[in-house]
């Protein structure tokens, strides 16, 4: 995102009181949900707090969208409760919650106009018209869609309908933002553009946001707290340099991040030191192939148990260790910086 | 494979020449016969008091007919989509029950079970007519027209998910809103097609709507009704045709409207 557009979000949400700041806890304690012989949810405990954006990380069928839509109301647990502010809202349809729900297939009202899909929730609350008008104005300039007032959702790009949905859960007032995957039906590049677009927009407005997704790079990016979540239970809960820095288990580690195997213990494949000598600790590899990727270079190797794993390097690196397909290396864990100096051969 | 081009021709002759015979001659031959003796004539014939009341006979019933269909076709078909209970797979066999029971099967056990000596011959002897009667007729063309709604809204369903319905939710719309605002302007295509069609099956149904109509000209005759009567009972054929275009008229409309709906369905 440019600087100009961030100043320009940074003026419309301060300047309009289309988004009023307001700031909730979501406090999740002993959360059950069954479908059938599914355990869907297991005891799931989770204190978000007022004015974060959190991820709910994990792989399909782990629970975190069942997790967001029973925060929303969507579904109801078979036990526990849930918390929005000083409300325990367990019980309560979602009609009722004053939430902003945006779903990953925009969920967009296919037969009214843009105006009227956002002004859908103001209008519900049979709030007089010219305010109404007044606040979809003020939320498409926010979203980027002033001038789209009239277009119908089909005329819309995907990122345009995202964008467009937001307004409409934002028009509300919501106390909390969740949004269940919004950016995985988007290609790549728009869906980076709104990552940065939305996280601007959620500090900026301060609504306490609850973001599910299966991308960790995502989640790393744009989230101020991550829970992981597997098999319907919360692995780790933390900030994203903890979660990747300190995994509380494989699980956590694998899932955050691309790993490698040494000596059955998982590393980052960046934290891999690459070596012509033998130091204690190493283990010998043969090198299987050397990727270029830009910056980064990828080095392919075998053990000799047979075992495959990849290290990651500098390019000043590989080229200081003259990788060549066939050659011996010997890999341990630790930093670049605490490598011996090169000794020529 | 493209078959060569004698083929492809004496393939097309063959297509038209049966819908021709079959379809067409008969059709063209009926309106011949009406017109043959100028449009006064035909006028004469579709004016006369039990004309008039056959058609408003029918309309009556389609009137009746139409709105209840519209309510428990909907009802039906977002019990079969959107409800999770036991028993869905009996439900959808006995909507189709209709495209597969002889309607003049459906006429006989409407007598069976609304007759003086059916099971709720009770209702019949307390003075409510129901066999012989308006209520049998609207009974029997119900029953024939049944699937017509819920199986024209229920892909719709299918196709446009829960999804809006949940957002319309989560912006505070309670369930009936939700209805009015999303749901219904969502379907409404489908929902047009299947009284289109409900339309057409009423106007045309014979069989089983003369098991259960006393048959009395000017008072419970349907336009089929009074095709028949014409023709078997008054040795009417003239008046019989006449009565047959008028059918076959209104049924253009509702062809036409449905060719129009359905390009407007598929574009939108």
């Amino acid at each position: 995102m440019t600087d100009a557009v961030a100043e320009d979000l940074h003026r419309l949400v301060t300047e309009s009181d289309a988004i009023a700041a307001q700031s909730h806890a979501i406090v999740v304690e002993h959360l059950e949900k069954h479908y059938g012989d599914y355990h869907a949810l297991r005891d799931i405990n989770l204190n978000i707090p007022s004015g974060s954006l959190t991820a709910l990380l994990g792989p399909s069928g782990s629970g975190k969208s069942t997790l967001l839509r029973a925060i929303a109301g969507l579904e109801v647990p078979d036990g526990g409760t849930v918390r929005i502010g000083d409300e325990d809202v367990t019980y309560v349809p979602p009609q009722k919650r004053e939430i902003g729900f945006v779903f990953q297939h925009y969920a967009a009202f296919k037969h009214l106009t843009v105006r009227d899909n956002v002004g859908f929730g103001p209008s519900i609350r049979k709030q007089p018209k010219a305010e109404i008008a007044k606040r979809v104005d003020e939320l498409l300039e926010i979203v980027g869609l002033d001038g789209y007032q009239d277009r119908y959702p089909s005329q819309l790009s995907g990122g345009q309908r995202q964008r467009m949905a937001l307004a409409r859960a934002l028009a509300v007032h919501p106390k909390v933002l969740l949004l269940d995957e919004p950016f995985g039906a988007l290609d790549a590049k728009v869906r980076e553009d709104l990552r940065g677009w939305l996280r601007q927009l959620q500090s900026e407005t301060g609504v306490t946001t609850v973001l599910v997704t299966h991308d960790q790079e995502e989640a790393l990016d744009v989230a101020d707290h991550i829970a992981v979540l597997n098999e319907g239970a919360i692995e780790q809960w933390g900030s994203p340099r903890e979660v990747y820095e300190t995994p509380a288990n494989d699980f956590v580690m694998s899932f955050l991040g691309p790993t490698a195997v040494l000596r059955g213990a998982l590393v980052r494949p960046h934290d891999l030191v690459l070596s012509h000598e033998h130091i204690d600790g190493a283990v010998s590899t043969v090198v299987e192939r050397v990727v270029h990727l830009g910056f980064e270079v990828r080095v392919e190797l075998r053990d000799e148990q047979g075992e495959q794993l990849s290290a990651q390097t500098t390019r000043g690196e590989a080229a200081r260790l003259d990788l060549a397909v066939g050659q011996r290396i010997f890999v341990r864990p630790g930093q670049p910086d605490a490598a011996p100096a090169p000794t020529t051969a | 494979m493209t078959p060569s081009t004698p083929a492809r021709l004496s393939l097309r002759t063959l297509a038209l020449g049966y819908l021709g015979i079959l379809v067409l001659t008969p059709i063209v031959l009926i309106l011949i016969r009406t017109f043959e003796d100028g449009l006064l004539a035909f006028w004469a014939s579709i004016t006369t008091p039990a004309a008039i009341s056959a058609l408003t006979l029918s309309l009556i019933i389609i009137a009746i007919v139409v709105p209840l269909n519209v309510v428990f076709g909907i009802v039906t078909a977002l019990a079969l989509v959107r409800g999770r209970f036991p028993g869905r797979g009996i439900v959808q066999a006995i909507v189709d029950l209709p495209f597969a029971v002889s309607p003049i099967v459906v006429g006989a056990s409407l007598i069976l079970l609304w007759g003086a000596s059916g099971w709720l011959g009770f209702i019949d002897e307390a003075g409510f007519k129901v066999i012989f009667a308006l209520p049998g007729m609207v009974l029997a063309t119900i029953f024939v027209t049944l699937p017509f709604v819920v199986r024209e809204v229920e892909p719709v369903l299918h196709e446009i998910g829960e999804e809006q319905e949940q957002a319309a939710a989560t912006l505070g719309a309670s369930r009936w809103q939700t209805f009015w605002r999303i749901t219904l302007p969502a379907i409404r295509w489908g929902l047009t097609y299947g009284v289109v069609l409900t339309v057409a099956r009423a106007l045309g149904e014979f069989g089983a709507v003369i098991m259960v109509s006393a048959g009395v000209a000017g008072q419970s005759q349907t336009l089929t009704l009074l095709v028949h009567a014409r023709y078997v009972d008054d040795f009417n054929v003239y008046g019989a045709y006449a009565a047959s275009t008028l059918l076959m008229l209104l049924a253009i409309l509702t062809l036409l409207l449905m060719t129009v709906l359905d390009r407007k369905r598929k574009t939108t």
